[in-house]
């Protein structure tokens, strides 16, 4: 029983199989254009990129890009492409231009502006909460911060620390 | 204290934007093609295929390419729309069975009716792909030299007809 | 009649909501008790109405009533008992009423759990839920009721959607919910602050709890729709930046910016007018979201069928609540104190910069998904704002993200000298960046790839989630070092900072997870006869052709495919392409074998025409994939932990002597 069991087992490998071809006439092609149409916005889906896309419309695109780089289009010149005949709104990846300046720059622009924000923030309440609430401690170290240069308290201070914790 | 009325006047501006967006058909993408010389091609006759047609020969009219074809279920939606404007006979209209096989291109016509001046079968959608069609009916209107007018994505309908085409044709004729 | 019950129910829950949204918050402000304290049996009425109205909807489902418009429309008396349950959420109006239902548990819930919270700050709270549920029961009932007749009725539903027949959908949208909803407690908290006008810091470590587990709900949420994703789409891809995926992680990276905000807020009493708007927004943008999907101005997979009423609707509700909220907040929050003392490099500042980031973080999600909308409403035509946009930006944001993250435990309160910390951290560091530049040199034979691969970007991830070990080592290390034997020291530290260090830890396996996947995925898209095989990341696939069955509602063609690994078995599977029997719509099951290290996964094409039984095949290695769903449930587990530490009770209100006094801002805590 063992041994039927092993050979069924074997079996599929000693009959005449053939390594499985691979789709695309030329894989690394093929890895280039699906790498292109993901930045390729399928039109009749609702949000999906062309190179997900199960749609007839899809197929159709992903073959012209295939028969473009056959013929040698580069990735830039068959998005130019589809542009021309579908529009912008066929790319994923919108290009830097005067109207997507906004989207590509308020990431960095908000950053930067957030970063400010809480450096300010911080600054002001360093200075406002300081003198609300100076105590003696506080004071004795304003007097050390006096006397001392910021190295020798640095290195105090994270004695303390260590001492503490 | 400026700095804490800030989110609401953002907040603002943004539901500004959501309400215009309301109304927004997402599905409609304008073509960049209006406005500019409509594709040069030439394809077969659909009951003919050895005669061929290319747009060259429009010149000088003003006429409607109408993209269909037989699988497609909003196309029989506009047929009789189709139908009731060519027997009106204000303008021509091309059609351009998109991907079809020629054989179900004519069995729907000769089961509906025909509202075509003339059909093209554009079987591999090489030609469709020129004209930028995705989603089938798509209906062009060109004029006289040649440049493509309007694009319609979607069924015509006898109110897109009377408030937006037959306008236009006229205006496009007159010219 | 049954579903008229149902109907009825919603509206006798409006009236019970509409009392409760009034006479609390009316009660609070006049110092009334009789007012305040009709509050929490309204929450139990209300919540046993919706559940009534729920119920009812349920038992329209489970017996096939399709007299029922809603019914009808989402399912067949063919579909499997657990998918006609599931379904009462599968289109808009149900879903609608699961919102409702989660509401009023919510609501319940803080009445039932907030016995030791002071009795206007109670009033308030439900009553500002009372609200908000007022809102969803009037949408509900004059644009989308689910209990809608159809006459005649139809003799069998149209179906649920094939897509949407999965287990993952039947868990996946009421997790998602909890964690939407969830976050209209940390709101109501924070607007009964603001109402209240004593905003101190008790509120904030009250609503802490409810706001982490409202995020664990949302997590789990988001983790199970990227899984459902994931295997249901057929591509291997786990996140698509889908409007409505961007919807729900919105609102997630601000509850985490929330969560963080909130610890500062507690501890210090600083920042306290910052976490309150994050509150605001955080719920602001979870119900965004719900105008997002419902509206149809956004082109989505998932998206509801587009009602422009609806969207009027949701949008006035939303100027409403988020309006009023932000007025609110602008007339009150001015008058907020600073709080107690911290120093520019300190647990706090590191806390408030990952708020910025993620906050950041949040607005790019929120202006990518909007962009189209944006100009279009400009009249700068159409465009769109895909994965390419979102990745670009949110990478960048992520690393100094992390870096922080990493930095942020092993901060004191108050005060940290930068060489100090510079020194605690700079073995874990080297240490970190050492395993980063070297595990890709190995990482390929490790594999079975052919080559080994070496890409900055892999480094980079890599880097970046040894670092957050590496902190999370010196850290225990350090916590863990004193006097006592080691289980006493084990046992010291509170159960909040190993949920603090879980979560972190679930961050770490999910760059992994990510970095891995991308950088070393396998795929072959191939066409196989019956006996082929193939061979991808050292596991040799056979093709042993595709048989067809009967599902309960489908029939499927199943592939069965045999996988060897060095002349081993390594297991069968078997991707199915299924035809749905109503819809006639056909759906890919992808096969899947997980694995700690790699998934297998085998997807069906089609069948190729004029060939003896060949079809297309396509194979992927995905390596590490699992690492991604197990950090965000560690991170989930993580917050449950935090959670359950005692000292988040809320009955433990005010307690002298507590490790963190309660309102930092009067006694700063003497020990750091």
């Amino acid at each position: 029983m063992k041994y039927l069991l092993m050979l069924a087992l074997l079996l599929p490998t000693l009959s005449f199989a053939e390594v499985a071809k691979d789709i695309a006439d030329d894989p690394v092609m093929e890895r280039r254009m699906m790498l292109l149409a993901e930045k390729v916005r399928c039109l009749v889906c609702q949000s999906e990129p062309v190179s997900n896309s199960h749609s007839d419309w899809s197929k159709d695109v992903r073959q012209i890009m295939r028969d473009k780089m056959k013929a040698g289009a580069t990735d830039q010149e068959i998005l130019d492409l589809l542009v021309e005949r579908f529009g912008k709104s066929v790319l994923f990846d919108p290009p830097v231009d005067k109207e997507t300046m906004p989207l590509w720059s308020a990431p960095f622009i908000l950053l930067l502006l957030g970063g400010a924000g809480l450096y300010y923030q911080l600054k002001k309440r360093r200075g406002e909460v300081a003198e609300a609430e100076l105590s003696t401690q506080d004071e004795q170290r304003a007097a050390q911060l006096l006397n001392e240069s910021p190295a020798a308290l640095n290195e105090k201070t994270a004695a303390q620390k260590e001492t503490q914790a | 204290m400026m700095r804490f009325i800030l989110p609401f006047v953002i907040f603002l501006i943004l539901s500004v934007f959501l309400y215009k967006g309301l109304g927004r058909d997402t599905r409609e993408v304008p073509s960049p093609l209006v406005g500019r010389a409509a594709p040069a091609f030439v394809l077969p006759l659909l009951h003919e295929p050895g005669k061929v047609f290319s747009p060259k020969e429009m010149q000088g009219r003003v006429w409607l390419l109408n993209v269909w074809a037989s699988w497609c279920g909003a196309c029989k939606d506009e047929h009789p729309v189709l139908m009731a404007l060519s027997q009106q006979n204000v303008v021509p209209i091309v059609g351009l069975d998109y991907k079809d096989k020629a054989i179900d291109g004519e069995m729907t016509l000769k089961k509906a009716g025909d509202p075509y001046s003339l059909v093209i079968a554009d079987a591999d959608g090489k030609v469709g792909f020129d004209y930028g069609v995705y989603g089938v009916p798509e209906t062009y209107v060109i004029d006289k030299a040649g440049i493509i007018a309007y694009k319609l994505i979607g069924a015509v309908t006898a109110q897109n007809l009377r408030e937006k085409i037959l306008p236009l044709v006229a205006e496009l004729q007159a010219k | 009649m049954i579903p008229e019950l149902g109907h009825f129910s919603l509206i006798v829950a409006l009236c019970l909501a509409i009392i409760l949204g009034v006479l609390p918050i009316l009660g609070a402000a006049r110092n009334n008790s009789v007012f305040m304290g009709v509050a929490r049996p309204l929450a139990y009425g209300q919540l046993l109405f919706v559940g009534l109205a729920f119920a009812a909807l349920a038992n329209a489902f489970l017996s096939n009533d399709f007299s029922v418009l809603y019914v009808a429309q989402h399912s067949n008396s063919q579909l499997p008992g657990q998918y006609r349950f599931a379904a009462i959420w599968g289109g808009h109006e149900g879903s609608l009423l699961l919102w409702a239902l989660f509401l009023t548990v919510w609501t319940a819930a803080v009445a039932r759990f907030s016995r030791h919270l002071p009795e206007e700050m109670v009033a308030r709270v439900l009553g500002v839920m009372g609200l908000i549920s007022v809102g969803f029961l009037l949408f509900m009932l004059f644009t989308s009721s689910p209990f809608e007749r159809l006459l005649p009725a139809a003799a069998d539903g149209r179906d649920l959607n094939p897509l949407l027949q999965d287990p993952g959908l039947v868990i996946h949208p009421p997790m998602l919910y909890m964690g939407y909803v969830g976050f209209s407690v940390a709101y109501a908290f924070a607007i009964s602050a603001l109402l209240g006008g004593k905003l101190d810091a008790t509120w904030a470590r009250w609503s802490r709890p409810w706001t982490t587990v409202a995020w664990v709900f949302m997590t789990i949420g988001i983790a199970l729709g990227s899984g459902w994703a994931y295997y249901e789409l057929g591509w291997g891809g786990w996140w698509f930046w889908d409007p409505v995926e961007n919807a729900s992680f919105m609102p997630w990276l601000l509850g985490t910016a929330l969560i963080h905000s909130l610890a500062v807020t507690e501890k210090r009493g600083a920042f306290k007018s910052w976490t309150v708007l994050l509150a605001i927004a955080a719920f602001s943008l979870s119900l965004l979201g719900t105008f997002l999907v419902r509206s149809g101005v956004l082109t989505s997979v998932h998206s509801f069928a587009a009602d422009p009423r609806r969207g009027i609707f949701i949008l006035s509700f939303l100027v409403l609540v988020i309006g009023a909220s932000l007025l609110l907040f602008a007339w009150r929050a001015p008058k907020v104190g600073l709080g107690g003392k911290f120093d520019m490099l300190s647990r706090e500042s590191l806390l408030l910069s990952n708020n910025v980031l993620l906050s950041v973080a949040s607005a790019s999600v929120f202006i990518g998904t909007l962009y189209p909308l944006f100009m279009d409403a400009l009249g700068y035509g159409k465009l769109s704002v895909g994965p390419p946009y979102f990745e670009a930006v949110f990478v960048p944001l992520m690393i100094p993200m992390v870096f922080m993250m990493g930095l942020g435990p092993l901060a004191r309160w108050k005060k940290m000298a930068v060489p100090d910390l510079a020194r605690r951290v700079q073995w874990g560091f080297a240490g970190a960046l050492v395993l980063a530049l070297l595990l890709p040199l190995v990482m390929g034979k490790f594999l079975s790839l052919e080559s080994d691969k070496w890409s900055p970007m892999i480094v980079l991830g890599l880097l970046m989630a040894f670092w957050i070990i590496a902190s999370l080592v010196i850290s225990l290390r350090q916590r863990l070092s004193g006097q006592g034997t080691l289980m006493h020291r084990v046992r010291r530290q509170s159960l909040s900072y190993y949920g603090m260090q879980l979560a972190h830890l679930g961050v770490a396996l999910f760059i992994v997870g990510v970095t891995l996947v991308k950088g070393y995925e396998t795929e072959r898209d191939v066409r196989m006869n019956v006996g082929d095989t193939v061979m991808a990341g050292g596991y040799e696939f056979r093709f042993n052709g595709v048989t067809e069955t009967q599902g309960p509602n489908y029939v499927a063609g199943v592939g069965h495919v045999t996988v060897n690994k060095d002349g081993k078995l390594v297991g069968e599977l078997t991707p199915e392409k299924r035809q749905y029997n109503v819809s006639g719509m056909p759906l890919t099951e992808a096969a899947i074998q997980t694995g700690v290290f790699r998934d297998l996964y085998v997807s069906l094409g089609e069948a190729i025409p004029e060939s003896d039984g060949a079809w297309a095949v396509r194979v992927y290695i995905k390596p590490f994939i699992d690492w991604i769903w197990a950090g965000s449930l560690l991170m989930a587990l993580g917050g449950l932990l935090a959670v359950s530490d005692r000292r988040y009770r809320i009955h433990k209100k005010a307690v002298s002597g507590s490790q963190s006094t309660v309102d930092g801002s009067q006694s700063e805590g003497a020990a750091s």
